[in-house]
C-alpha cells in the first residue's frame, strides 16, 4: 500500500522475528488466557481496546451533536434527544475514555517494563479493576439502552434528582468506574515504591512514570470523594436524604463543591500522564537528553499537589462567597507555572537536538501547539471577571476541548503510536501517520477553535437551539468536526492494517534509551530474561542506527 | 479487598510458596503488601471525609437541628456497640499477635470471638434501625416522627423534653415559605408547584459555604421551642454515615471469615501471615470510624 | 435587530460599566498569551528546521539543566499571572459589590422563563432597567439552578433554588439586550430566553407606569371595564396602555412565559394548545372528563396539577402569586377568542 510496507515484504522480517518467538502474546492461546491473565502487558491490551471502542462511542455522540448544532433548532433530533448525546457524549468520554486511556491502557502496558520490573505489585488486582471497567461500562450501556441521561456530564442537583432519565445506572457506572480507578493507581504506587530494581532509583525513572506516579496520587486521594458524592446522589433520588435537594432544605452548591473536589483533579488526571508521554517522545526523537530532568519531575508532583486546591474555579458564578472567589482565582494560577516550567523544558529539549518527524513526534509538536492554547485560555478563565463572562459558554467548551483533545487524547494517540511496535510487534504505515496527524490536527483545530469565537461571543453551551450570529461559527465548526472524524478513521485503518501487514517491528525501532526498548517487540512474557541494568533513560550516546534491521542498537554491539 | 498479591501463589517460586514470581523476596512481597493496604485505607478514609465534611458543613450552618434531633437516638445502645467495636479490635490485635507467633489455635479462636463481637453490633444496629423505622424518623420526605426527642419510645433523654414542648406537625420549612425578598408587595408568598416537591423551598436552608450576610435571616432558632425546621437532614446523614458504616462491618466480616478458612486450613504461620496482617489493619479502621461517628451524632453537647 | 451584533471579533457590544473592565482584562490576558504562545510555535518551528535530523548530524552535547534558566521561567510567567490575578480580582470585586441606593429588582426563573418583579411589584417577562443608573438584581429560581447571563454586559449570576443570590449592574448604551439562561435547566434551556431593554433617560419611568394598566383601575372602574372594554378605554385616555382583555390577555401570554409550553397554532408542545380548548370536553390523566371552562383555566394556573389533560406530563409550576386576579381574567378572555376562532 506504501512505500514502507513493499519493502517491509521484501526486507528484514528474519532478523527480528527470531529474538521475538516467545513473547507475551503467543505466551498462552486461547480466550481463557486473555480474559483470566495476570500478565499486565495482556491487561493493558485489554484496557486498550475497550478504552478505544469507548472513544469510538463517544466520537460517535459527538459526530451527531456536531451535526445536529449545524441549524439552529431542529436539524437532527430533538431537544431532548440532543441534551442526553451530549450528557453520553460528555461521560462516555470523561469517564470511560479518557481517564483510563493513557495509566491503564498505555501505563499498564509500559510501567513495569520501563521500571525494569516483571509485573505491577497486585496483578489480581490489576484484572479485578480491569473488570470492574467492564462492569462500570455496562452500567452505563444500561444506562442508554434504557433513555439515556439527560443531566450533563456534571450532574448537578436538583436537576439530576428531579429529571426522569436514568441517572441511578449511569452514576452507579461512574462510581464503579471510580474504584477501577483508584486500584490501578494504587498498584502503580506501590509498583513504583516496592518494585524497583536494584539501580533504579528515583532520579533514573523515565518522566512518564514520574508522570503516572503523580496521577496515581490524585487517583488515590481524589476519585473516593467522587464515590461518596454519587452515593449520596443516588441516595438523594432514590431515598431522598436531602442533602443536595433544596427542596428538602440541602444545599445544591454542596454538591458542586463536591463534584469539583474530585473533577477538577481529575484534569490533572488527565493531562499529567500526557505530560509525561510528551517529555519521553520529546527527548526520544529530538535524540537528545531531556533537559531539565528534575524540574520536570517535581512539576508534576507540584501539578498534582496544587491541583487539590483550586476546584471552586468552576464555581464563580454559583454563589459562593466573593473571599472563596478571589482564593480560588489565586490558587488557580499557581498551577499554570509548573505547566509552564514542561513547556520550556521539552522546547530547550530540542534545541540543538537533531530532530525526527517521525508520527508521535508530530503528535507531540501537536500537544505543544494545542495543549498552549487549552493552557492558556484557562488563564481567562482564571482570573475572576472574565470568567463570569465566559462561564459556561461555548469559551469553556473549547478551552477543555483543546486541554483534553488536543492535550491528553492527542498525547495519548502519540503513545500509542509510540509504543505499538511494542505492544503489537508490528510497524504501521509512517506516511499515513503522518498525513492523518495533519489531518486530525487541522481538523481539530478548525472544530475547536471557532468555538472560542463563538463562546466569547456569548454562546452559552449545552443549547440546543441558538441565536441565527451564531450560526456561521457553528457550521465552521461542524464542517472542521468531520475533517477530524476522517482523520481519526484513517488512523484506525493503517494501525488495524499494520497488525495484519505491518512490517516485524525491531525490539528499539525509534532509538528510545529506557528500559523497555531493552527487550524485544514483543516483549516475553516475564518482560526480561534477566535483570537489565539500569542506565540513563535519557543518554542516547550508545546508540546507533542499523538500516538493516531498521532499528537503533547499541554502539558496542551488545543487544538485548 | 482480598486480592493481597500473596493469593497469586498458583505460580509461586518452589522454595516459598506463598511468594509471587515477579516478587525478589518474600519480605518485599510484605511490604507491597502492607503499603496497598495502607493507601486503601487512605482511600477508604477519604470516602467517609466526604460524608464527614457534609457532617460538618450542616453542623455548622445549622446546629439547632442536631441539637434537636440527636436526642432521638439511643446513647445506650449506642455506646454498647462501641464498646463492642473496641473488644473486636482488641481480638483481632490478638489473633494478628498469634499468626506471628505460628499459634493456630489462638489465632482460630481470636477471628471467631471478633466475628461474634461483629454479629453483636449488626444487631444492635438492626434494633436501632427498626425503631427509626417504626417511629418515622427517616430521612427527607418519609420524616414523619411519632413523638418529640425524649417524650417517650425507644430510648432518648426524658429529662430533656420540658425544654422542647410539643412538636409540631407541618411539614418541616413550612414556615420559611420563600417571600419576594425585596419587592413590596401585597402578593401571596410564592409556593412552588405541587407536582414538582413537597417542601417550598428553603429560604433559610443549609446555605453550604454560600455567602448571605446581605440576606436577612430568619433568627437562628436561639432557643429551640420546636422543632426545628429540616430536622430530617439529621438523619439524611446519619443513615449515610451509619449505613456506610455498616457495609464496611459486614465487608470486613466477609474478609475475617474467608482468613479463618485460611487459618483452619492450616495457611498461615509465623513466616508468612501478610493476609492476617492486613485483614487486622482493615478491620482497625472500620473500628475508629466508628469511633468518630459515635460521639459526632450521639454524643452532640 | 439587537443591539449586540456588532462589537469586535471577540466580544459583542459593551453595553455596562462592567463590560469595559472585562474586556481590558480579556485583552491583557490575550495579548500576554499571544505574546508566549507565538513564542513557544516560533521556537519549536525554528528548532524543527534549523536541527532537523540529517545523515550524519548528531544532536549537540550540551548542559541538560541550568537553574537560573528554570528560576526565569518559572518567575516571568509567575509575575504575569499575578498581574492577570490582581485585575481580575480589582474588576470582579468592584462587579460584585453594589451601591448602596441601587434600584432593585427581583428575577425569578423556572423552567424555562424569567420573570422580573419590580419594586411596584409588577411583573414582566422582560427586564427593563433605565440607562446609566446601578440596578441591583435578587435572584432565585423555583425548580433547579437557572443562570442569568447578558453577554453584552458581561454578567452572569447563578439563580438557585431556595437560595437568593444577587448582581449587580449599570447599564451604558440604550438598546436591546439578549438575556440566556447559562445553567443547563433541560429541554428548554436553549429557549430560556429574555430581552434586557435599557431606556434612555426618563422613559423608563413612563414605561414602568404604562406597564401594567389594569392595576391602576379602581373596583368599580374594573368592572365598568369588564362590563364594556372598548367604551371604557375611549373614555378614559389618560390611562396608558390599556386594551381589551383579549390584547391585554395575548400580551400575558408572551410575557408571562405561557408561550415557552403552550402553542397557539394548534401544535402540540411540552403543554396543550391553547387553540380550540376553550369549551370543550378534554380527558385528563385520571381519566375524567373535564370541560374546559374559565374555571377549569383558572385553576390550571393556580394549581395546575391538579387535572392534567391526558398525554401530557405534570410539569407546569403554579402561577399562584405570579398571576393577579385580573390577569387570569385577561388571560382567560385570551383563550377563549382562540376557542372561539378554533370552532
Ligand atoms: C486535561 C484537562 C484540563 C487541563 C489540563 C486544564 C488546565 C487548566 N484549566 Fe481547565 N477545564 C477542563 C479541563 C482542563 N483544564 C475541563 C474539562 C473544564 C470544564 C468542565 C465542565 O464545566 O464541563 C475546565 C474548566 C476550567 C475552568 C472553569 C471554567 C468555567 O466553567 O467557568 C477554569 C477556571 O479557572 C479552568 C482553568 C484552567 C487552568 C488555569 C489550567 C492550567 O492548568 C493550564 C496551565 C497551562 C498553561 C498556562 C499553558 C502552558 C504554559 C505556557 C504556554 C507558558 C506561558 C504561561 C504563562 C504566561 C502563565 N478550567
Ligand atoms: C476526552 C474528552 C472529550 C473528547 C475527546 C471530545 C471530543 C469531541 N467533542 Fe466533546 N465534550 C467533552 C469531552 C470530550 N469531547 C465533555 C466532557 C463535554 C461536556 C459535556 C457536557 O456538557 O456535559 C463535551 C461537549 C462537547 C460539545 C458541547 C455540547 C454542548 O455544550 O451543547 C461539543 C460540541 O461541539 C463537543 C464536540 C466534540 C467533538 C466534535 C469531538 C471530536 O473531537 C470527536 C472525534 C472523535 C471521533 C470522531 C471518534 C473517532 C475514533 C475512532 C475512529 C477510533 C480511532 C482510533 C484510534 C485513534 C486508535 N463536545
Ligand atoms: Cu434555565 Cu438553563
Ligand atoms: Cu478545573
Amino acid at each position: 500500500m506504501t512505500t514502507s510496507d513493499t519493502t517491509i515484504a521484501a526486507g528484514s522480517a528474519p532478523e527480528a522475528e527470531s529474538p521475538s518467538d516467545g513473547n507475551y502474546l503467543n505466551h498462552a492461546h486461547g480466550i481463557r488466557s486473555w480474559i483470566f491473565t495476570l500478565d499486565h502487558k495482556r491487561i493493558g491490551v485489554m484496557y486498550l481496546v475497550s478504552v478505544v471502542a469507548a472513544l469510538l462511542l463517544g466520537g460517535v455522540f459527538a459526530m451527531l451533536v456536531r451535526t445536529e448544532l449545524l441549524t439552529p433548532g431542529k436539524t437532527i433530533m430533538e431537544a431532548d434527544t440532543y441534551n442526553k448525546m451530549f450528557t453520553l457524549h460528555g461521560a462516555v468520554m470523561i469517564f470511560l475514555f479518557i481517564i483510563p486511556s493513557i495509566p491503564a491502557a498505555l501505563g499498564n502496558f509500559v510501567l513495569p517494563i520501563m521500571l525494569g520490573a516483571k509485573d505491577v505489585a497486585f496483578p489480581r488486582l490489576n484484572l479485578f479493576s480491569y473488570y470492574l471497567y467492564v462492569v462500570g461500562a455496562l452500567l452505563a450501556l444500561l444506562a442508554i439502552v434504557t433513555g439515556g441521561v439527560d443531566t450533563g456530564w456534571t450532574f448537578y442537583t436538583p436537576y439530576s434528582t428531579t429529571t426522569s432519565t436514568s441517572v441511578i445506572a449511569v452514576t452507579l457506572g461512574a462510581f464503579v468506574l471510580g474504584f477501577s480507578s483508584i486500584f490501578t493507581g494504587l498498584n502503580f504506587i506501590v509498583t513504583i515504591h516496592r518494585l524497583r530494581p536494584p539501580g533504579m532509583n528515583w532520579f533514573r525513572m523515565p518522566l512518564f512514570l514520574w508522570a503516572l506516579y503523580a496521577t496515581s496520587i490524585i487517583q488515590i486521594l481524589a476519585t473516593p470523594v467522587l464515590g461518596i458524592t454519587l452515593i449520596l446522589l443516588i441516595l438523594e433520588r432514590t431515598l431522598g436524604v436531602g442533602i443536595f435537594d433544596p427542596a428538602l432544605g440541602g444545599d445544591p452548591v454542596l454538591f458542586q463543591h463536591f463534584f469539583w473536589f474530585y473533577s477538577h483533579p481529575a484534569v490533572y488526571i488527565m493531562i499529567l500522564p500526557a505530560m509525561g508521554i510528551v517529555s519521553e517522545l520529546v527527548s526520544v526523537f529530538s535524540h537528545k537528553h531531556i533537559f531539565g530532568y528534575k524540574f520536570i519531575a517535581y512539576s508534576s508532583i507540584a501539578i498534582a499537589i496544587l491541583g487539590f486546591l483550586v476546584w471552586g474555579h468552576h464555581m464563580f458564578t454559583s454563589g459562593q462567597s466573593a473571599v472563596a472567589n478571589v482564593i480560588f482565582s489565586a490558587l488557580t494560577f499557581s498551577v499554570s507555572i509548573p505547566s509552564a516550567i514542561k513547556v520550556f523544558n521539552w522546547l530547550t529539549t530540542m534545541y540543538k537536538g537533531s530532530i525526527s518527524l517521525e508520527t508521535p513526534m508530530c503528535y507531540a509538536l501537536s500537544f505543544i501547539f494545542m495543549f498552549g492554547i487549552g493552557g492558556l485560555t484557562g488563564l481567562f478563565l482564571g482570573a475572576l471577571a472574565t470568567d463570569i463572562h465566559l462561564h459556561d459558554t461555548y469559551f469553556v467548551v473549547a478551552h477543555f476541548h483543546y486541554t483534553m483533545m488536543g492535550g491528553t487524547f492527542i498525547a495519548f494517540v502519540g503513545g500509542l503510536h509510540y509504543w505499538w511496535p511494542k505492544i503489537t510487534g508490528r510497524m504501521y504505515s509512517e506516511f499515513w501517520g503522518r498525513i492523518a496527524c495533519l489531518t486530525v490536527f487541522i481538523g481539530f483545530n478548525a472544530t475547536f477553535f471557532a468555538q472560542f469565537v463563538m463562546g466569547s461571543r456569548g454562546m452559552p453551551r449545552r443549547y440546543y437551539n441558538y441565536l441565527d450570529e451564531y450560526q456561521p461559527y457553528h457550521v465552521f465548526s461542524t464542517i472542521g468536526s468531520y475533517l477530524l472524524a476522517v482523520g481519526l478513521i484513517l488512523t484506525a485503518v493503517y494501525l488495524i492494517h499494520s497488525l495484519f501487514r505491518g512490517r516485524r517491528a525491531p525490539a528499539n525501532p525509534w532509538g528510545g534509551a529506557s528500559l523497555e526498548w531493552h527487550c524485544s517487540s514483543p516483549p516475553p512474557h516475564d518482560n526480561f530474561a534477566e535483570q537489565p541494568t539500569v542506565g540513563d533513560c535519557y543518554d542516547f550516546s550508545g546508540l546507533r542506527y542499523d538500516p538493516e534491521i531498521r532499528g537503533y542498537v547499541s554502539d558496542q554491539g551488545r543487544d538485548s | 479487598m482480598g486480592h493481597e498479591p500473596t493469593s497469586d501463589a498458583a505460580m509461586a517460586h518452589e522454595h516459598t510458596p506463598h511468594l509471587a514470581h515477579h516478587f525478589e523476596t518474600s519480605e518485599q512481597q510484605f511490604v507491597a503488601g502492607k503499603l496497598g493496604m495502607w493507601l486503601f485505607l487512605a482511600t477508604e478514609i477519604l470516602l467517609f471525609g466526604g460524608l464527614f465534611c457534609a457532617y460538618a458543613i450542616y453542623r455548622a450552618s445549622h446546629p439547632e437541628i442536631f441539637q434537636y434531633a440527636h436526642r432521638y437516638l439511643d446513647k445506650t445502645l449506642g455506646g454498647i456497640n462501641t464498646i463492642v467495636l473496641i473488644c473486636s479490635s482488641l481480638t483481632m490485635a490478638w489473633g494478628v499477635h498469634c499468626a506471628q507467633r505460628g499459634q493456630r489455635r489462638g489465632l482460630i479462636a481470636c477471628l471467631v470471638l471478633t466475628l461474634l463481637f461483629a454479629c453483636t453490633f449488626l444487631g444492635i444496629k438492626y434494633v436501632e434501625y427498626s425503631h427509626k423505622w417504626k417511629d418515622g424518623l427517616l430521612p427527607g420526605t418519609r420524616f414523619d416522627p411519632q413523638y418529640a426527642p425524649g417524650e417517650h419510645g425507644h430510648g432518648g433523654d426524658a429529662d430533656e423534653t420540658a425544654q422542647y414542648g410539643e412538636h409540631t406537625s407541618d411539614e418541616p420549612a413550612g414556615e420559611t415559605g420563600a417571600a419576594s425578598p425585596s419587592a413590596s408587595d401585597d402578593e401571596t408568598p410564592l409556593d412552588v408547584g405541587a407536582g414538582r416537591s413537597r417542601v417550598p423551598p428553603a429560604a433559610d436552608g443549609p446555605s453550604g459555604l454560600a455567602e448571605v450576610p446581605w440576606l436577612e435571616r430568619p433568627k437562628p432558632h436561639a432557643e429551640i421551642k420546636e422543632r426545628p425546621s429540616n430536622v430530617h437532614i439529621f438523619f439524611g446523614i446519619y443513615f449515610s454515615m451509619t449505613g456506610l458504616h455498616g457495609l464496611h462491618v459486614i465487608a470486613g466480616m466477609g474478609v475475617i471469615v474467608w482468613i479463618l478458612i485460611r487459618s483452619i486450613k492450616g495457611h498461615f504461620g509465623a513466616d508468612y501471615f501478610t493476609p492476617v496482617d492486613l485483614a487486622g489493619l482493615y478491620w482497625h479502621l472500620v473500628d475508629l470510624i466508628w469511633i468518630y461517628l459515635f460521639p459526632l451524632l450521639y454524643l452532640i453537647h | 435587530m439587537l443591539a449586540q451584533t456588532d462589537g469586535s471579533f471577540w466580544m459583542p457590544t459593551a453595553g455596562s460599566t462592567a463590560a469595559e473592565e472585562v474586556d481590558l482584562l480579556f485583552d491583557v490576558i490575550f495579548w500576554i498569551s499571544a505574546f508566549f504562545f507565538t513564542l513557544i510555535v516560533a521556537l519549536m518551528v525554528l528548532f524543527i528546521i534549523r536541527y532537523r535530523r540529517r545523515v550524519g548530524r548528531k544532536a549537540e552535547k550540551m548542559a541538560t539543566h541550568n537553574l537560573a534558566l528554570e528560576i526565569t521561567w518559572s518567575i516571568i510567567p509567575l509575575i504575569l499571572v499575578i498581574v492577570i490575578f490582581y485585575v481580575g480580582m480589582k474588576s470582579f470585586l468592584a462587579m460584585a459589590t453594589p451601591p448602596e441606593d441601587a434600584y432593585r429588582i427581583d428575577v425569578e426563573g423556572q423552567k424555562w422563563s424569567w420573570m422580573f418583579i419590580y419594586p411596584n411589584g409588577h411583573v414582566d417577562s422582560e427586564l427593563h432597567v433605565p440607562v446609566d443608573t446601578d440596578v441591583q438584581l435578587t435572584l432565585t429560581s423555583l425548580d433547579v439552578i437557572h443562570s442569568f447571563y447578558i453577554p453584552a454586559f458581561r454578567l452572569k449570576r447563578d439563580a438557585v433554588p431556595g437560595r437568593y443570590s444577587k448582581m449587580y449592574f449599570r447599564a451604558t448604551q440604550a438598546g436591546e439586550y439578549t438575556v440566556f439562561c447559562a445553567e443547563y435547566c433541560g429541554t428548554g434551556h436553549s429557549d430560556m430566553l429574555s430581552t434586557c431593554v435599557v431606556h434612555p433617560p426618563g422613559e423608563f419611568e413612563l414605561w414602568l407606569e404604562s406597564a401594567d394598566p389594569l392595576k391602576k383601575l379602581t373596583d368599580e372602574q374594573y368592572q365598568a371595564y369588564l362590563t364594556d372594554p372598548d367604551a371604557f378605554i375611549a373614555a378614559n385616555p389618560e390611562i396608558k396602555g390599556l386594551e381589551t382583555p383579549v390584547d391585554i390577555g395575548r400580551k400575558l401570554y408572551t410575557k408571562k412565559g405561557c408561550a415557552q409550553c403552550h402553542s397557539v397554532d394548534g401544535s402540540a408542545a411540552t403543554g396543550p394548545t391553547f387553540k380550540g380548548v376553550f369549551g370543550k370536553s378534554h380527558q385528563m390523566t385520571g381519566g375524567s372528563m373535564v370541560v374546559a371552562d374559565e374555571n377549569y383555566i383558572r385553576e390550571s394556573m393556580l394549581n395546575p396539577n391538579a387535572n392534567v389533560v391526558a398525554g401530557y406530563q405534570a410539569v407546569m409550576p403554579t402561577y399562584q402569586g405570579r398571576l393577579k386576579d385580573r390577569e387570569i381574567t385577561a388571560l382567560v378572555a385570551y383563550i377563549r377568542s382562540l376557542g372561539d376562532e378554533g370552532d
